[in-house]
């Protein structure tokens, strides 16, 4: 760990720097890449897989199963219902849960009783949950529009904190670029999309948005002490500036990331709770592809936008005939 | 000087923080004392089981709930409930339409179908009267041959021995349904289910304050065929408003030709058989004596009404029988068990995270990563005190992704004190003093970290404001961190830094101090020797001293000389 410091003061220095400003074409290219098949995915593989709080039914979840065998449900069910269209999955270790189309009260009493028998599980034990259709798109439908009011707001606020509006569209269009990567990983992993992972998603605004301020913030002190003499171009400055942060930004995204790689691990693998699974699979993605996103597309794109102000390029222009002079 | 000045802040900030950590501690015990506060949160359903019972109004093309009308509908649903008996309900509204029942516990389905059933306002006529306070003693306006009730004759007529003509007919008392009269408890009023009561049949029920008991005949004008109701003042009969309250009530066609038959008969009648009983789920909400035939299907009810009662009860006439229905768009049964597996599940993760965020932090930051941990654990406390009591005053309750919330915070929390040192680094490497570079660092990093708090703090809101349901607990717990973050890096991690500067072992930059300037790059020659931020080093940049003066000399000239060790430079740097 030792050399990350030593990394660090090379990066501070400019002794060690990654051209990420430089080599953009390469990063654009495989942003829109990544981009691409994320939209790919979902087009060919069928989309997305609804939670059943977007399809509406009923669902039930039995906790301490003595085994977590798919057969005994569907038994039960049948049961009940003949011929009803059952899905089991296995949550957890001890954890089994049923999903049908949407069943009468009495319906759900019954299979909920039939089930408890099944896995020898007291009736309290099961949770019947039944939800109508319009559910989840009601919470879809809030979050959108929670989402364009808080990108609206946001762009407005990050230009006049940075008295530039060219960094708000730079961090809004590496906040889309996580926002597609995220949702592209969903429909590769067969996730289910739930409530649950929709707010998994409006989380990673805020830190998608939240990383390119830390970084930007950096960007601004640099480029704001370009004087007329400078010895750095304009991207230069941008990019020491990410250098100079890219420490921060690794520690960050570390720190960041393992509470919630150790939510997804417990809510998957070990203990099983839905929620906590779902938000966090959104989450790590998030601030993985934010953190990298910020570096590797808000900065560079930033910098090109400002490359072509008259003003810049003239100061740009200045330095490298200074520097030019000065070498030979 | 320097010296003591940011010492003296540092104990400043420090005791700021213990008072507000006291404050919230005493506030909270306050609540746990003399009011029903608790130490810990309250829980969500989610965690802690029980059933939540989404509610959509049945809206046709273009329609829309009033806020009126929702309100009107929860209190109604509120009675509802609490008329079952289940203790502890929830009901609110969410986004703009929904109503949700939170119910601990799994309720029976007699208490489902109270809640899903719509409101029934019926006008029935009164038949006996008496003050339900005392014991039955002479019933105002009832038959007194009726038979007393004896206690040794078992089984009482229930059945009318002469087949009653119309609803306000006395031979509808039943000495059975006397008895029941006399005996009539208002306590009992809720669990008799008279909201499902046939319409056909003659109740037994009380006024909503349990003051007055009735016998009431069969239904006559249900809820449906009122048009409107409001208040306002009454008029005289020289058409002058006068000072008196009351309600107009509107009827539909069908209810204008029901009322007239039903005034025209109740007119003529006198003492309790005058009256005229307005039932909202089984109790009487009011029963005023008619006081003139009334054919044009327009009614006023009089009596002794100030604004605000006149108002509730045109609401309760207008809304009574709940004009939109509602149909359960979900309905969430979750076991004790499950939810507190679910929240061990949470806690358990947040620990390991917790965890891991400290081995990173010890292995980045070495003994500073303490600092992290130690600010990480400030910021635990006060959530946890700001959560208790949040769920004492507002009634938040903590939900399963209220506690993704938490776990999420603890990164972004972590990500201040990164920030911070970082930049106390930057300022290192510049060749700062340790308390020099903690003031310096300090500046920049706030700027920093404000910024990008405000967004956060920007989201939590948006979500707060326009999201509903689970995503509203998020956004809740998220702002607090947010705020307690900001709050700690403030009154906690910086002054701690202060004072960590001023000791030997930090100050001198131990190799386990996380803040070695030799590790750093930074040009050190003992304690508090450090060479001069080195002017202008190679010609060819001689003249662009005015604009790297400041902070960036060495990183600069480094990068524009890559290659050059660090020695190099150092060397170099002297030359000049």
């Amino acid at each position: 760990m030792a050399n990350l410091t030593q990394f660090g003061n090379d990066l501070y220095t400019g002794k060690k720097s990654v051209s990420f400003v430089g080599k953009r074409r390469l990063w654009y290219s495989i942003a829109i890449v990544l981009m691409a098949i994320s939209v790919v995915i979902p087009l060919a593989g069928g989309g997305f897989n609804f939670g059943i709080e977007f399809r509406g039914g009923s669902q039930f979840q039995i906790t301490g199963a003595s085994t977590v065998e798919q057969q005994p449900a569907i038994d039960a069910v049948q049961e009940v219902v003949p011929g009803e269209v059952t899905r089991v999955t296995t949550v957890g270790s001890a954890g089994v849960r049923v999903q049908t189309d949407q069943l009468t009260d009495a319906e759900t009493r019954e299979v909920a009783a039939s089930l408890a028998d099944a896995y020898g599980v007291q009736v309290a034990d099961v949770t019947a949950s039944f939800i109508g259709p319009s559910w989840g798109a009601d919470i879809t439908e809030q979050a959108v529009r929670g989402l364009l009011v808080f990108l609206a707001l946001a762009s407005i606020i990050m230009a006049l904190y940075f008295r530039t509006w060219k960094m708000s569209v730079a961090a809004m269009v590496a906040l889309l670029h996580d926002l597609v990567i995220t949702a592209g990983v969903y429909a590769a992993t067969g996730f289910e999309v739930t409530p649950a992972a929709i707010i998994g998603f409006l989380t990673i605004l805020g830190f998608s948005l939240y990383d390119t301020v830390v970084v930007f913030d950096k960007v601004r002190e640099n480029t704001g002490e370009l004087g007329q003499q400078s010895r750095y171009t304009f991207s230069e400055a941008v990019n020491l500036a990410v250098n100079q942060t890219l420490v921060r930004s690794i520690n960050t995204g570390v720190v960041a990331a393992l509470p919630v790689a150790a939510i997804l691990f417990i809510g998957s693998f070990v203990l099983g709770a839905d929620t906590l699974r779902d938000i966090s699979l959104a989450l790590l993605v998030g601030i993985i592809v934010g953190t990298y996103s910020t570096v590797f597309v808000a900065a560079p794109l930033y910098a090109q936008m400002r490359e072509g102000e008259p003003e810049i390029r003239k100061t740009d222009d200045r330095t490298r005939i200074a520097r030019g002079e000065a070498v030979v | 000087m320097a010296r003591s000045t940011p010492a003296k802040k540092a104990w400043r900030s420090l005791t700021w923080l213990l008072v507000i950590i006291a404050t919230l501690t005493a506030v909270n015990a306050g609540g746990v004392l003399f009011s029903n506060g608790s130490w810990t949160p309250k829980l969500a359903l989610d965690l802690e089981g029980g059933t939540q019972i989404v509610l959509q109004p049945q809206l046709g093309e273009g329609e829309t709930v009033s806020g009126e009308q929702l309100t009107q509908a929860v209190s109604i649903i509120r009675q509802r409930i609490d008329a079952g008996g289940v203790s502890e309900a929830e009901i609110s509204t969410q986004g703009t339409q929904n109503i949700v029942v939170s119910i601990p516990g799994v309720p029976d389905q007699q208490t489902l179908d109270r809640i899903e059933s719509s409101a029934k306002l019926e006008f029935r006529p009164v038949l006996v009267t008496d003050a339900a306070a005392t014991s039955a003693t002479g019933e105002d306006g009832a038959d007194a041959s009726a038979a007393p009730s004896d206690p040794a004759a078992p089984p009482l007529e229930s059945t009318p021995s002469v087949s009653p003509t119309d609803p306000s007919d006395l031979n509808y008392v039943t000495p059975a349904l006397l008895d029941q009269f006399t005996n009539f408890n208002c306590d009992d009023v809720d669990a008799l289910g008279l909201n499902t009561a046939p319409a056909d049949q003659p109740i037994v029920t009380c006024d909503d304050a349990d003051s007055v008991k009735y016998v009431l005949g069969p239904v006559e004008i249900t809820g449906e065929n009122i048009a409107d109701a409001s208040a306002g003042l009454s008029t005289n009969s020289q058409g002058a408003t006068t000072n008196e309250w009351g309600v107009n009530l509107n009827f539909d066609a069908t209810g204008t030709e029901q009322f007239a038959a039903v005034s025209e008969r109740l007119f003529s009648l006198e003492g309790a058989r005058n009256q005229f009983a307005v039932v909202l789920d089984g109790r009487v909400i009011t029963a005023p004596t008619t006081g003139g035939v009334f054919t044009n299907g327009e009614a006023r009810i009089t009596g002794s009404f100030t604004q605000d009662s006149s108002k509730a009860l045109a609401d309760q006439l207008k809304f009574g029988a709940l004009p939109i229905g509602f149909e359960v768009q979900s309905r969430d049964t979750i076991s004790a068990t499950l939810g507190s597996s679910q929240l061990t599940s949470g806690i358990i993760a947040g620990a390991i995270g917790l965890l891991l965020v400290v081995i990173y932090s010890l292995f980045q930051y070495r003994l500073l990563g303490f600092v992290t941990v130690a600010s990480l654990i400030v910021a635990g406390v006060l959530t946890y005190l700001v959560l208790a009591i949040m769920s004492w005053r507002q009634g938040f309750r903590l939900s399963l992704a209220g506690v993704a919330g938490l776990i999420v915070a603890i990164g972004f929390t972590a990500d201040s004190f990164i920030v911070y040192f970082e930049r106390i680094r930057d300022e290192l490497r510049d060749g700062r003093s340790l308390e020099a570079a903690v003031e310096a660092g300090w500046k920049r990093a706030l700027r920093t970290i404000i910024a990008a708090k405000g967004v956060n703090m920007l989201s939590a809101v948006v979500l707060f404001v326009l999201a509903i349901g689970n995503v509203r607990g998020f956004a809740i717990t998220f702002g607090i961190t947010v705020i307690i973050d900001v709050l700690v890096v403030v009154l906690f991690t910086h002054p701690i830094m202060q004072l960590l500067a001023t000791t030997r072992f930090y100050a001198n930059g131990h190799r386990l101090s996380g803040l070695d300037p030799q590790a750093l790059g930074a040009v050190y020659r003992g304690r508090a020797q450090f060479r001069a931020p080195v002017a202008a080093a190679q010609g060819k940049k001689a003249a662009g001293g005015k604009e790297a003066a400041r902070r960036q000399t060495i990183a600069e000239r480094k990068a524009t000389e890559a290659e050059k060790s660090f020695e190099d430079a150092s060397t170099k740097g002297k030359k000049s």
